[in-house]
């Protein structure tokens, strides 16, 4: 096997076990779909799997080094422009203008 | 709701899919290989850590066997996400298929949340934003690769999108449910994980929570 046959077995295998988890609950609880249990289930899941999300973005940031104060002063200033206006966009992009602008001038010197 | 509203949806994700592809592209043509696998890479497996993963494993010259399990394993969260959409994707068919397989952590999350606006077909709806989504990551992908380690440009901090995203996502959610139910299981499913292995943090949290959801409420959810 040569080195493009091995990176295109490669790319094939790794689209087909990426798209095997992706299709698993449509094949396995296709038949399901009406069952309580997946009612109350699928209603949860979406905050549950954001705030999780969340997390595991932060799970590596130091909030006691300077790039953890300037996550955590752009995350502040999301989370309240958005209570603020409630415009996503306008929350997201002042946020990152924010923490880039803290962390591109190194603010904390 | 026209395409450019559809669009503007889909523009966090942007500004984040596109340095990240970047990141991928330059490290992955650090390997020697042309530019146009990186594309096909971001076409055909469409997945942010496990492409990252995949340039770790090639670079250690992993077998395929180990290479598909990482891939899987990797990846198995997705399998919680379709459990919400299960009636959202319509009928089976070409677009239903295409509509899964773009099922990426920022897809879900954006279908999840925001509500498809009056007039427009749902499965279209998403459609277009799992279709956005994909083309940003194979532009960032193809650009890192075809610019590689020559271009220098200031993005550092960009990648902040993501973050805000999902800050602002949990805020929507909360919107939507009302109950502090979901976000203190989901908090305390986090916290389990991140004891129990801070690599595995992401699969194992969704896994807890799902289980913690439906144990501590087996007798009620028929009254939901």
């Amino acid at each position: 096997m040569n080195n493009y046959e091995y990176i295109a077995l490669v790319i094939l295998l790794s689209m087909l076990a990426t798209f095997a988890t992706r299709i698993f609950p449509f094949i396995v609880f296709h038949r399901h779909k009406e069952h309580p249990i997946m009612a109350y289930v699928s209603k949860y899941t979406p905050p549950m799997v954001m705030l999780i999300l969340v997390v595991y973005i932060l799970k590596d940031v130091d909030f006691i080094s300077d790039q953890g104060v300037y996550t955590g002063i752009a995350m502040l200033a999301t989370v309240l422009i958005h209570w603020w206006r409630a415009n996503p966009l306008l929350s997201i992009f002042s946020g990152t203008f924010l923490y880039m602008l803290l962390l591109q001038t190194q603010w904390l010197g | 709701m026209m395409t450019s509203d559809i669009f503007k949806t889909t523009l966090p994700v942007m500004f984040g899919y596109i340095p990240l592809g970047i990141a991928f592209g330059v490290l992955f043509q650090e390997l020697g290989y042309p530019w146009y696998l990186a594309t096909l890479m971001a076409v055909f497996v469409y997945a942010g850590a496990a492409q990252f993963l995949i340039v770790g494993l090639l670079a250690a010259g992993a077998g395929l066997f180990e290479i598909v399990v990482s891939i899987f394993l990797v990846n198995s969260r997705h399998m919680f996400y379709g459990l919400s959409l299960l009636k959202d994707y319509g009928a089976w068919g070409f677009r239903k298929l295409y509509l899964i397989f773009g099922l990426t952590d920022e897809t879900y999350s954006l279908l999840t949340t925001i509500s498809t606006p009056d007039g427009l077909k749902r499965q279209q709806h998403y459609l277009t934003i799992t279709f956005f989504n994909h083309t940003y990551w194979v532009l960032g992908c193809t650009l890192g690769a075809l610019i590689g380690s020559t271009f220098e440009f200031n993005s550092q901090g960009l990648e902040f999108t993501l973050t805000a995203l999902f800050v602002v996502l949990v805020m929507e959610q909360w919107k939507k449910i009302r109950q502090v139910k979901p976000f203190l299981i989901a908090l305390l499913a986090a916290i389990i994980a991140m004891l129990i292995s801070s690599d595995h943090m992401l699969l194992l949290s969704i896994f807890l929570s799902v289980v913690l959801l439906i144990g501590q409420n087996i007798k009620g959810i028929r009254d939901e």
